[in-house]
């Protein structure tokens, strides 16, 4: 009975975009107080890529991810996870939230916050089993924190609370994984135990979007990238995409992003995503 | 490491005790003279043969358990304060639904309708809260503090009007203000006790979710987990919870039954679990030791004592919890100090003898023997005070690490030369690493290494090992920079 009234009301599937394609974003504009923070982006990411997400402080990386998961409201647009609105497809979405975001003072061990990427599996009213918490290590040890399973999260390292936080990810066993610059303020172990999970997700075939901040790291970490200032400047293989010109427009301050967008909205039809997407 | 959060969590608890102890205080204590109870008395509530006092006793024990669940959840939600605005906005509930009755019946002293007002109140408190949250600029703690005080206001003017009723029968309406557990009836107990096992049954059943919005209510968003839902769910607890304590501990004391007991139960453990139930047994103590003494002592409210027993256990926590505690977390720093000492004597030391008898020979020989470096010598080379440094030479002594060679003078023991060994091979590599791998100049890698060298462990140092002894040859590897030692040559 209180499995009903808890259930989330279905997002309306009246637009939808192709059942292969992991991610598409038409028309996304988030506003918060009324000024815009992510301004019309159209996106279309390839499957079994590992695809960046970079662009300057406060030009929306966060806010593309949280609004794709509906944590935040859009003020327009559509986005679709292979092919259908986000709220049909969450088993499918894997999500590495920002490290700050949480209170690492809680009273819960590794595994325990790792045991929570299967709470959607377990379902309602019912306890974490002994076979849940197998399941758990089994991600821990993915990521190298077995042995610290059973300790309390505050007792963790930051690069270790980012383990764990990525364990609770795989957890879920998703094909399409967020994750939200797991990358910030890691030791060198955890930022190699993080390529090394990346590189095997996308051996499996999984799709990863990762907000990161490291511009120099992007070429070797990543074949795909979206650079974004409150809309997407570029979006494509990483050769072809991640350039100097490119980088500039992206970092070149906002003013004259603006202008520019506002030059090509007055000359040209918009875009489709697919051609934006790079044409894979 | 975390020392800081945890005492600065422990001034935020000590200042919210301090609040409600003061609460408890004006809450009627000073109004009465005590009149301490007969033995025969005390046997009798002992025994809990009053029948009265069984009602009593038994139902604020099981408000205690009740509140102290459903606060774990508050509390970890970091929505403690919130309760607060959300039990003192029932007053104008109580007021109101009091003159309804009347309006009615003639007679306002219904239960169950006071109850229903105070609740229809504290929702409508608790969303003038998020109202002015989403709609505002304005910080949590304002919005609070406005919300709390003018539901309040308006509970004392609209409480003004309804004494001043001619029928109705007004006469202990304020009781809920203070809270009067003496004139809870059986049937009082009854709906309390109703409350804890609904309250008992939602916290298991949903321990799970509460958990994890608790934790990371984004997260359970994205999940598909209906957060908001879950939210009000557990505010909703808390408002019964809030209600039905109005009575036995009154609105403005109600907020301590719900955020000591989880602050309390904290300090002992690490685990949610047993902090929920660790947390719902200090809440139940806390009710039926303090409606035990009240009813021992006529004069005595039972709400402040309620409280202040919750709040002696807080302080007992808060001092000796096993997780914690201060007491444990003292003796943690003590201990890292002395280690701290213990090892720069010995690294000292060490490198005394190094810079005069060199590392050929590193057994006990006649040059180290001529060498031993006397209590002065040894004391000037840190800034240790004498006190601190006495200790340290005493306890090495007692440790059999070091000993006296002469009258004053001291050196190693066997066992004391491998351990300074350890210590000084650990400063070292630390050292080594930071100028080989950091980019810092040697003059100022000893202080950086001095500072980290007493918690390096045993992977770290092997893993130094294998990077630094790559190029090096193997033993003691010899100091980047001069030694203090053979600088203050004397």
């Amino acid at each position: 009975m209180f499995g009903a009234f808890f259930q989330p009301s279905a997002a309306s599937a009246a637009m939808a975009g192709p059942a292969d394609i992991p991610l598409w974003v038409e028309d996304l504009t988030v506003a918060y107080h009324r000024k815009p923070v992510l301004w019309d982006v159209d996106l279309s990411l390839p499957e079994g890529k590992l695809i960046a997400v970079v662009g300057p402080n406060g030009a929306g990386k966060s806010t593309l991810i949280k609004s794709i998961l509906n944590l935040i409201p859009r003020a327009s647009g559509a986005v679709s996870i292979y092919g259908r609105p986000y709220a049909i497809q969450r088993h499918l979405v894997g999500y590495v939230p920002q490290r700050e975001s949480v209170d690492w003072d809680f009273p819960v061990s590794a595994l325990d916050v790792v045991a929570m990427g299967l709470y959607r599996k377990i379902g309602w009213f019912r306890p974490v089993s002994r076979r849940h918490r197998q399941a758990a290590l089994r991600e821990l040890e993915k990521v190298g924190m077995a042995p610290y399973a059973r300790r309390q999260i505050s007792q963790l390292s930051g690069g270790q609370q980012q383990r764990v936080f990525l364990a609770r990810a795989l957890a879920q066993d998703a094909r399409l994984y967020f994750m939200d610059e797991p990358f910030a303020g890691v030791d060198a172990a955890t930022e190699k135990a993080i390529v090394a999970l990346l590189k095997e997700l996308q051996s499996e075939g999984k799709t990863c979007v990762v907000v990161h901040h490291d511009l120099q790291t992007v070429p070797t970490y990543f074949d795909h990238v979206v650079l974004i200032n409150m809309r997407v400047v570029a979006a494509g293989p990483t050769q072809d995409v991640f350039t100097e010109e490119n980088l500039r427009k992206t970092y070149g301050g906002k003013l004259t992003l603006l202008s520019q967008a506002l030059h090509e909205y007055a000359q040209a039809p918009r875009p489709s995503p697919g051609k934006k997407g790079g044409g894979e | 490491m975390n020392g800081m959060g945890i005492m600065r969590r422990a001034g935020i608890c000590a200042g919210l005790l301090v609040i409600s102890a003061g609460r408890a205080w004006s809450g009627g204590l000073a109004e009465h003279a005590l009149e301490w109870p007969s033995g025969a008395e005390l046997l009798r509530v002992l025994t809990l043969q009053d029948y009265n006092t069984r009602v009593v006793i038994i139902g604020a024990g099981l408000l205690g358990l009740a509140a102290g669940l459903i606060g774990t959840f508050l509390l970890l939600r970091k929505r403690a304060l919130l309760s607060d605005a959300l039990s003192h906005a029932t007053l104008p509930g109580i007021a109101l639904a009091f003159m309804l009755m009347v309006a009615i019946w003639g007679d306002g002293k219904h239960l169950l309708g006071l109850i229903a007002g105070a609740a229809v109140f504290s929702v409508l408190g608790t969303g003038s809260v998020m109202l002015i949250q989403r709609h505002s600029r304005l910080k949590d703690d304002a919005a609070l503090g406005i919300v709390l005080s003018v539901y309040f206001g308006l509970g004392i003017a609209l409480m003004g009007l309804a004494t001043r009723m001619e029928s109705g029968n007004a006469a202990g309406l304020s009781s809920f203000i203070y809270g009067k557990t003496a004139s809870m009836v059986f049937f009082d107990a009854l709906l309390i006790g109703a409350a804890a096992v609904v309250c008992i049954l939602f916290c298991l059943l949903f321990f799970k979710e509460f958990t994890l919005v608790c934790f990371d209510a984004a997260y359970a968003a994205s999940q598909g987990w209906p957060v908001g839902r879950l939210d009000f769910f557990m505010m909703a607890l808390v408002v019964v919870v809030t209600v039905i304590g109005l009575q036995a501990v009154g609105l403005i004391l109600v907020v301590a039954l719900l955020i000591i007991p989880p602050s309390a139960a904290r300090f002992w453990t690490e685990r949610l679990r047993s902090m929920l139930w660790l947390s719902g047994a200090f809440g139940a103590l806390s009710g039926l030791v303090g409606a035990g003494i009240s009813a021992l002592m006529a004069n005595l409210p039972a709400g402040a004592v309620i409280v202040l027993t919750a709040s002696l256990l807080f302080i007992l926590s808060l001092t000796f919890g096993t997780a914690r505690g201060l007491v444990r977390l003292g003796l943690e720093r003590r201990r890292l100090r002395l280690k701290i000492n213990r090892e720069n004597l010995l690294r000292e030391l060490y490198e005394w003898f190094e810079t005069r008898c060199g590392t050929s020979d590193p057994g006990f020989n006649e040059c180290q023997l001529l060498n031993a470096p006397g209590r002065p010598e040894l004391l000037s080379l840190r800034a240790w005070t004498p006190a601190h440094f006495r200790r340290s030479l005493r306890e090495l002594q007692s440790a059999g690490l070091l000993k006296k060679i002469s009258s004053d003078a001291f050196g190693f023991t066997p066992e004391g030369l491998a351990k300074a060994q350890a210590v000084v091979r650990k400063h070292r590599l630390w050292e080594t690493y930071l100028i080989t791998h950091a980019d810092i100049a040697p003059g100022n890698v000893d202080w950086g290494a001095d500072e980290i060298e007493h918690v390096l462990d045993l992977d770290l140092i092997a893993t130094l090992e294998q990077v630094l002894t790559a190029t090096r040859p193997a033993g003691m590897p010899q100091s980047p920079h001069e030694l203090a030692a053979s600088e203050r040559n004397v």
